[in-house]
C-alpha cells in the first residue's frame, strides 16, 4: 500500500515511452532435462554499468521439473483506471508459472531487484482444485486481479476438461477461480490479451498437453490437429462472443498482440506454420461494426535446404519452415517484431497501416541451417524466440529456446541458453548490439524476458496517447 | 469521484462533449447512492421520541464503517466487474462502497435536529415531508459540489495539464477517508450524547 501510484504506472502508452529506460531484465531459466531446479535470472541492462549484460542475481527454485516458460507482473499501468478501483497496488511481484508442474512461484523484486526472493509458492493441487485447470501459461494484470491462461484441464495428462483462464488476487495471490462463464466453442488455449476500455479479450490456441509435453507430434501437425482458431470475448460478461477459424492448415495460432493505444481496435496474431507450404504468417484482427474480423496480412516463406543438414523431423520436407513462434508490438503500435525461430531471423515490420505490414528491418542469428553467429563471433544455437521490446522502442531483447522437448527436435545438437539485444532505429532498421550477450550457467536454457518497470507485452492502458 | 473516467471518455472520443457526457452518469450514480442511504434516516427521524437513539445509532454506524474501511484493504473485485459503459452504476457502487452516503448522515441528522426541536408538536406526516426534502437538498448539494469539482479537474487535465497530472495528483486517501468517517461519526455521537 503506497501513498502515490507506482511511478512505473503510466496513463498512456506515450507516457510509458517517455519514462526512464529499464535497468534490469528478468529472464526465466529452465533446466531442459529437469536435472536442476529452474531459476529466475536478474540481468543488468544499464548501459555503462560494470556488470552490463551479466546476471547479477539468480533466484533458484526449491523444486525440479517446473519448466519455466512465460511470466508476468502482479500489477501494471491498468491500475490507473478508476474502474479497476485499486490505484495503489505496486508493480513488485513476478508471477512465474511452471508450465510442466502447474506450480506457481511469486517472486518479490523489491526493494532491490538484485536481491529478489521467493514470496509465495502455489502448489499445483490448489490450482487444479480451485479452477480445474493445469499448465498455467500467460500472465496479465487487469481489473479483477491477475489473469492466468492455462493449456490443460484436469487429469494426469491435462485432457479432462478444456483449458482456460483463471484469476488470482493481485496482493494475496490467492487463486480465486475460473474466469469464463460461457466459453462457447473454445477447447484449446494459449495466449490472451485485451482492450480494457473497449471491454474485450482475445485468446488463441496451441494444443493440449499430450500434443506438446513430449515434443511436437508430427502426425497431429500433418493432420492439422493443433489450434487454428482465435476467440473474442466479452471481458466483463466473461463470455465468448465470436470464434474465427483461420483455416485448419494454419497450425498453432500463438501470440496475441493488441494495439497498446486503447483507441485502436486492432491487433496481431502470429501463426507458426501453414501445413500446405510451410509458411509462417502474421494476421491482423480488428473490430468494426461490433464484429471482429481477421485477415492474413504477411507471410514468411520457408527456405529450401539439403536433407543432410536438416534434423530428422524436417528431412522429408527438404526445407526449413520459418516457425513464427513469437511476435511483439512496440509501445507506439508502429513496429511488429516477428521471431522466425526455424530460419534464424528477427523481422521488424512497419505496421503503421495495420493491414499492410511492411518489412522494415531484419537480423539473422542462429537458425536450423544458416547458423549465423553473433557479431561478437560467438555461436548462437537455436533461433530468435521470446522477444521483448523496451518501452521506448529502442532496444529489442530476445532469447533462443522455445520449449524443452521441441528444442531437442528442431535443434538436436543442443542449445546453450543465449540472450541478445538489437538496437532499433526509430525510423525502421535493426542491428544487433555487439556488447550485449548474456552468458547463462551451464545446462540452462533461457525463455521469456520481462523488463523492470514494464515492457511492451505487459502493460495495458486505459487512456489514449494524445 | 471518477473524474479520470471523464478524462478517458473525452480522450477516447477526442471530444470535450464526451467528457461532459460522462459526468452526468457519474453525478446521477453518486446522487442515487446518497439518497439511498439518507432517505431511510429521513423517515426514521419522524419518530421524535427515538431521536437520540437514532442519532447515537447513526454515529456508531459511521464509526463502524470507518473501521471496516481501515481494516478491509482487499482488491475491490466486485467494483472491477462493472462495465466501462456503465459509469452511472460504477459511480453508485463506488459511493456505496466508500460510505460516501453514510458520511452525510450525521450532518443531515444535525440539520434536521434544529428543525425538529421546534416542530416537535407537528404531525408526523409533515415532519417526514420536511425531512425528506432536507435529505434531497443535502444529497443534491453534495453531489453537485462533487461533480463540479471533479468536472473542473477533468476538464483541466483534458485540455491543459495532460495525462501525466493524473498519476501525479493521485494520492492514496483510503486511510484518511476511513479516519474521517470515524471522526465524523464520533463527533455526531458526542453531540447527541451531550444534548
Amino acid at each position: 500500500m503506497t501513498m502515490r501510484p507506482d511511478p512505473t504506472f503510466h496513463a498512456s502508452p506515450k507516457l510509458a515511452m517517455e519514462a526512464p529506460p529499464e535497468s534490469f531484465a528478468y529472464t526465466l531459466l529452465l533446466s531442459p532435462d529437469f536435472s536442476k531446479p529452474d531459476a529466475l535470472a536478474v540481468i543488468d541492462v544499464k548501459p555503462g554499468s560494470p556488470t552490463f549484460s551479466q546476471i547479477v542475481h539468480t533466484v533458484t527454485m526449491p523444486n525440479k521439473g517446473d519448466e519455466f516458460h512465460h511470466f508476468g507482473w502482479n500489477a501494471c499501468s491498468s491500475a490507473l483506471w478508476p474502474l479497476a478501483g485499486h490505484a495503489f497496488v505496486e508493480r513488485r511481484y513476478l508471477i512465474i508459472p511452471g508450465i510442466r508442474s502447474s506450480r506457481i512461484y511469486v517472486v518479490d523484486t523489491q526493494p532491490d531487484p538484485a536481491k529478489a526472493k521467493i514470496h509465495k509458492i502455489i502448489e499445483p493441487e490448489e490450482i487444479l482444485k480451485k479452477t480445474g485447470y493445469s499448465r498455467p501459461h500467460t500472465v496479465h494484470c487487469g481489473p479483477e486481479g491477475i489473469y492466468v491462461s492455462t493449456l490443460g484441464g484436469g487429469g494426469k495428462d491435462g485432457t479432462d476438461g478444456p483449458p482456460g483462464v483463471f484469476i488470482m488476487d493481485c496482493e494475496t495471490f490467492d487463486v480465486l477461480g475460473r474466469w469464463e462463464i460461457d466459453r462457447g466453442p473454445q477447447t484449446l488455449h494459449y495466449d490472451f490479451w485485451w482492450n480494457l476500455p473497449r471491454d474485450y479479450m482475445v485468446t488463441s490456441e496451441w494444443g493440449l498437453p499430450p500434443q506438446f509435453e513430449n515434443g511436437i507430434v508430427p502426425e497431429d501437425l500433418l493432420s492439422n490437429k493443433y489450434g487454428h482458431r482465435i476467440h473474442f470475448w466479452d471481458l466483463r460478461a466473461r463470455r465468448n462472443v465470436q470464434t474465427i477459424d483461420l483455416g485448419a492448415n494454419h497450425q498453432m495460432a500463438l501470440e496475441v498482440r493488441p494495439a497498446h493505444d486503447p483507441v485502436r481496435e486492432h491487433g496481431f496474431l502470429g501463426v507458426v506454420v501453414d501445413t500446405t507450404n510451410l509458411e509462417g504468417s502474421i494476421w491482423t484482427w480488428w473490430r468494426e461494426g461490433g464484429k471482429f474480423h481477421i485477415e492474413k496480412t504477411a507471410t514468411i516463406p520457408p527456405e529450401p535446404a539439403p536433407k543432410d543438414r536438416l534434423p530428422p523431423l524436417l528431412q522429408g520436407f527438404g526445407a526449413v519452415p520459418p516457425l513464427v513462434t513469437d511476435i511483439d508490438l512496440s509501445m507506439d503500435d508502429k513496429f511488429l517484431y516477428v521471431s522466425c525461430w526455424g530460419t534464424g531471423e528477427m523481422r521488424q515490420y512497419d505496421v503503421t497501416d495495420p493491414k499492410k505490414p511492411k518489412l522494415a528491418g531484419s537480423v539473422h542469428i542462429g537458425g536450423i541451417v544458416r547458423r549465423t553467429p553473433h557479431p561478437n563471433g560467438k555461436s548462437y544455437a537455436g533461433g530468435p524466440q521470446m522477444v521483448e521490446i523496451s518501452r521506448d522502442g529502442r532496444r529489442v531483447y530476445w532469447t533462443n529456446s522455445l520449449y524443452s522437448t521441441w528444442d531437442n527436435q528442431f535443434y538436436p545438437e543442443g542449445m546453450p541458453g543465449a540472450e541478445v539485444m538489437a538496437n532499433a532505429n526509430p525510423n525502421g532498421g535493426l542491428e544487433l548490439s555487439k556488447d550485449y550477450w548474456v552468458s547463462f550457467p551451464d545446462g540452462y536454457r533461457a525463455h521469456q524476458i520481462r523488463l523492470e518497470g514494464g515492457d511492451c507485452s505487459t502493460d495495458s492502458f486505459c487512456y489514449p496517447s494524445v | 469521484m471518477g473524474w479520470p473516467l471523464a478524462v478517458s471518455a473525452g480522450l477516447m472520443e477526442r471530444s470535450s462533449r464526451a467528457l461532459v457526457a460522462a459526468l452526468w452518469p457519474l453525478a446521477a450514480g453518486h446522487l442515487l447512492a446518497m439518497l439511498l442511504v439518507i432517505l431511510p434516516f429521513g423517515l426514521l427521524i419522524a419518530l421524535v421520541e427515538w431521536q437520540r437513539q437514532i442519532q447515537v445509532g447513526a454515529g456508531l454506524l459511521v464509526i463502524g464503517f470507518g473501521i471496516f474501511r481501515l481494516v478491509d484493504r482487499r482488491h475491490p473485485r466486485a467494483l472491477a466487474r462493472v462495465r466501462p459503459t456503465q459509469l452511472g452504476l460504477w459511480s453508485f457502487a463506488v459511493a456505496i462502497a466508500h460510505g460516501a452516503g453514510l458520511m452525510l448522515v450525521p450532518i443531515y441528522l444535525g440539520l434536521c435536529r434544529q428543525a425538529d426541536l421546534d416542530k416537535a408538536h407537528e404531525a408526523a406526516g409533515i415532519l417526514i415531508n420536511a425531512n425528506l426534502a432536507m435529505a434531497v437538498v443535502v444529497s443534491v448539494v453534495h453531489a453537485t459540489a462533487m461533480i463540479a469539482a471533479g468536472g473542473c479537474l477533468a476538464w483541466l487535465v483534458y485540455r491543459y495539464l495532460g495525462l501525466k497530472f493524473l498519476s501525479r495528483s493521485w494520492f492514496n486517501l483510503d486511510t484518511s477517508w476511513a479516519a474521517s468517517l470515524i471522526v465524523v461519526g464520533a463527533i455526531a455521537l458526542a453531540l447527541s450524547l451531550a444534548d
